[in-house]
């Protein structure tokens, strides 16, 4: 009987974990891999800009830096979403994950006019090493973003249908992680791409 | 066989997290080390020393981030090795691969 309650939760499992939750830490733990590859080719070609823009002369850090700020926020609200609906707080899970996906479609939007501007100022994909190894990793980035932005709606979506509720809150905690993950990452490239100082033209 | 369902409902019961209020204060602090972090743009400090700081800085947020809203702190010591154990590998890999290509001593 409490083993059938143990199955009934979802929960019943070997190492009495959550299957799903594991299986989010270990895709975190192998998105590293691909992040830190993309890190390194990026810190390897930043000198070889050619005669395109160098990074030193395009990075508008003040923007990027509000930019930061906003995804930085996102985690917040997110972990807001996830406490409310621990507590039963339909509410305010909506409102936070709301403002979760709102934030994070600001971020994007900052990254669509940055990627813009650059192009604008003539870096292009294939202007140079640096500027390939540049779109590539911030361009990942942004993808992963996106996809965050749209499990946000699926679960705004999934909430007014009525089918996330309390019971259900891991499912925010695990998109949360994945989230979170994401700002990690922006943490990681806004100081080692961004702020550390760059070459120069 | 009833030890064993305690102890899968003992590992199962959710774990205390934190209030609103408690993530509010993480999050001022994270906003006020980014805050630090863009500061050192706009002051004239060495690379030698501007280096160091921000990426311990970075660290610092990274794990911080990691412990209270992915909630490692709070959660089963498992998540945190596989995690770690990504972010290790990596650091392993890609640190070999920046010394391949003379990063450290070239830039």
């Amino acid at each position: 009987m409490a083993d059938a309650a143990a199955v009934d939760h979802g929960h019943g499992t070997g190492t009495g974990l959550s299957n799903n939750k594991l299986l989010m830490w270990v895709f975190l733990g192998s998105e590293c891999l691909l992040f830190g590859g993309l890190i390194s080719t990026y810190l390897i070609y930043r000198s070889r800009y050619a005669d395109g823009p160098a990074p030193g002369d395009i990075f508008d850090i003040p923007f990027t830096s509000v930019s930061s700020f906003i995804l930085l926020m996102s985690s917040l609200t997110m972990v807001l979403s996830l406490s409310a609906l621990q507590r039963g707080d339909i509410r305010n899970n909506r409102v936070w994950l709301l403002a979760t996906a709102l934030l994070g479609s600001l971020f994007i939007g900052g990254q669509v006019y940055e990627f813009t501007t650059f192009l604008r100022e003539g870096l292009g994909y294939t202007t140079s090493p640096f500027s390939s190894a540049f779109f590539t990793l911030t361009g990942f980035h942004g993808i992963h973003v996106s996809l965050g932005i749209v499990m946000l709606v699926s679960l705004l979506i999934s909430s007014f249908r009525g089918t996330l509720t309390k019971e259900r809150s891991e499912t925010v905690e695990i998109v949360g992680l994945y989230w979170h993950f994401v700002d990690v990452v922006w943490i990681f490239i806004f100081t080692v791409i961004y702020l550390v100082p760059s070459p120069t033209s | 066989m009833s030890t064993t369902t305690e102890n899968v409902a003992t590992q199962d019961a959710a774990p205390e997290h934190p209030t609103d209020a408690r993530y509010i204060r993480v999050a001022i602090i994270l906003g006020v080390v980014t805050a630090l972090e863009v500061a050192t743009y706009f002051v004239e400090i060495p690379g030698v020393v501007v280096i160091p700081v921000l990426l311990a800085m970075m660290v610092f947020k990274f794990f911080y981030v990691a412990a209270w809203f992915m909630h490692l702190r709070f959660d089963s010591p498992m998540f945190t090795k596989f995690f770690v154990a990504g972010l290790a590998l990596a650091t392993l890999v890609y640190g070999v691969l920046l010394t391949v290509f003379e990063f450290w001593t070239k830039g």
